[in-house]
């Protein structure tokens, strides 16, 4: 919670100084400045410790896993299952066939979609998502609306882009048979009360999908106590590799799921009549993954846990807490978003100048940030715009990060003047 | 910063802050609507073409100051072409702002110039090309929304 703004200097968690120094990028310029990245929503860098793993398997312990009975083959699949109990450990999750590997949060939703979904959706059936979610748990669900006859409804927000949720309780109807809903939003940084829209979804006998993209960055998560059914993020936000994600679902639900994709590695046995179906969690991960990057999301989630989301809360809180101090005493800016519960991502306007372009004078001073809809286009059309500027706070941005985003508005409002 | 006024000359900040014969005007002969996805930017374009030659381009739609301007500036240098000529121009007009080609100098072509900074910044070459997608598909009669993906 930031709410009471510090401006006293950033309580010693953790020395950021030394967590810069484990992310190589940091240290280059851009356009001849030094870099200061505040897109970690869309992307996250990465420390050493996961490139170096990548590396290291690639360069000594690669080979094809689950296939092979020589050493390498071996060694890359325990690599491969070790860091499923990482996972697994990392999200409190009961057993490690619960943590299915996908390629993101993307697939981890279109998965369950068209699987659960699937099977469990008739005509008239509804399914409840959020005005505050990321195009990826919006469009899954209404292509599995579309093929079933279901219908897709979306909690509103209000003017603060906070989630509602007397709203959410109301639209919760005999005929909604799943909840998918953001841990935090990308766009505005609302963080959810997950945990109370679990347990009033399940008095209703409710399943609940949570998109924990932002959410396992910037809180963590104990999917036992929050009970969720199913909880996806992508290992590129959490400093790990792109192209590998997690989709976390309850054992009796994925057991009763039918494959996803059919392939190697999911199967049993395998005839032309007819195949029977690997044991979770492979019946759903068919075909060669990405085994490097699996590696590399073992170490960033070693290096995330060292860390520990309390002190990486506090950090973020900090700087969140500077930042909109910063902005709110600026009056050509505002904000985009004010929830009271939020993760460190703030979006803003410029009086007059279009996010494009206050993107692209920021560029030039060095600074990274997002501008555009964020992949969330029905929250922008709620507060009828077409995008915002974005800046997003990792781990390891500092107080100066704050600093040159105020400074390189002046660049902007010097071209527009 | 200097290299940010290549990019945003006087004439792109006054043409993107008062855009030139904005607004749907009372008759039209052919219109479009243009989207660019990347970034949620809208434009609708409205001609009119009389005798195989367009008497007049209005537009509306919000977008950032280069494809304000863009279309504010391609709203004036399209009057008095014919459909061969516009095309002919949009070509030029995208070589323009796509490679570092001398092109030598017509004065329609030379009016538009200002928006050459563009190629320098590969993200922002499609706002500048936005409204001109969006007038071939207004003239071709082309039933889809013009989109810049
Ligand atoms: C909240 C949220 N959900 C879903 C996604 C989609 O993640 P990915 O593109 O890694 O599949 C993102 C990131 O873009 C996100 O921030």
């Amino acid at each position: 919670m930031v709410s009471p703004v510090r401006l006293q200097p950033a309580p010693d968690l953790f020395d950021v100084a030394r967590i810069r120094a484990d992310f190589p990028i940091l240290s280059r310029e851009v356009h001849g400045k030094p870099l200061v990245f505040l897109d970690s929503a869309a992307s996250a860098q990465k420390p050493q410790v996961v490139i170096d793993a990548v590396r290291h398997c690639y360069e000594a312990e690669y080979a094809n896993i689950h296939r092979g009975v020589h050493y390498l083959s071996e060694t890359a699949t325990h690599n491969y299952e070790a860091t499923r109990e990482k996972v697994r450990a990392f999200i409190n999750a009961r057993e490690t066939k619960e943590i299915i590997f996908v390629r993101g949060a993307t697939e981890a939703i279109n998965l369950v979609a068209a699987s659960w979904g699937g099977a469990n959706l008739k005509p008239g059936d509804e399914i409840l998502i959020t005005a505050l979610e990321h195009h990826s748990n919006i469009v899954p669900w209404q292509m599995i609306a579309e093929k079933t006859g279901a219908l897709v409804r979306a909690v509103p927000t209000d003017e603060t882009g906070d989630f509602l949720f007397e709203r959410f309780e109301d639209m919760l109807t005999p005929r909604t048979k799943i909840v998918a809903i953001t841990h935090a939003s990308n766009a505005i940084g609302t963080v959810v009360p997950i945990k109370d829209v679990v347990a009033t979804a399940h008095a209703r006998g409710i399943p609940v999908l949570i998109d924990g993209c932002q959410g396992i960055v910037h809180r963590g998560v104990d999917v036992q106590d929050v009970d969720c059914d199913f909880y996806v993020f992508s290992a590129h936000k959490l400093y790990g590799p792109s192209g590998i994600g997690v989709l976390y679902g309850k054992a009796d639900l994925l057991e009763a799921m039918p494959p996803y994709q059919g392939g190697g590695d999911m199967i049993e046995t395998v005839s032309i009549a007819r195949s029977t179906y690997a044991a979770l969690p492979h019946k759903f991960e068919a075909g060669t993954p990405n085994i490097a990057g699996t590696v590399g999301f073992g170490a960033a989630i070693d290096y995330v846990a060292a860390i520990g989301h309390d002190a990486i809360l506090a950090h973020e809180d900090d700087i969140l807490g500077y930042a909109l101090e910063r902005l709110r005493g600026l009056n050509d800016i505002q904000l985009v978003g004010t929830a009271p519960e939020r993760a460190s991502i703030i979006s803003f306007l410029i009086d007059g100048v279009h996010p494009h372009d206050s993107g692209t004078i920021l560029d030039q001073a060095g600074i990274a940030v997002r501008v555009g809809h964020h992949c969330a286009q029905p929250l922008m059309d709620h507060f009828d715009i077409a995008g915002t500027v974005r800046a997003s706070f990792a781990v390891y941005n500092t107080r100066a990060d704050v600093d040159a985003l105020i400074d390189g508005l002046q660049d902007v409002r010097k071209v527009f003047a | 910063m200097n290299d940010l006024r290549d990019l945003y000359q006087e004439i792109i900040l006054d043409h993107g802050k008062s855009p030139r014969n904005f607004g749907k005007p009372e008759s039209f002969t052919a219109d479009a609507n243009g989207y660019n996805p990347l970034c949620g930017d809208k434009v609708h374009v409205y001609v009119t073409l009389k005798d195989g030659r367009v008497e007049d381009v209005h537009f509306e739609g919000r977008g950032c100051a280069i494809s304000m301007a863009s279309a504010s500036l391609m709203t004036e240098v399209l009057v008095g072409k014919t459909e061969a000529e516009a095309r002919a121009l949009f070509d030029k007009f995208h070589e323009l702002v796509t490679t570092e080609h001398e092109l030598v100098g017509d004065d329609d072509i030379d009016r538009l110039v200002v928006l050459g900074g563009v190629r320098q910044y590969p993200s922002r070459v499609k706002c500048a090309t936005l409204a001109w997608h969006t007038f071939n598909n207004a003239i071709t009669g082309a039933g889809e929304p013009a989109k810049t993906e």
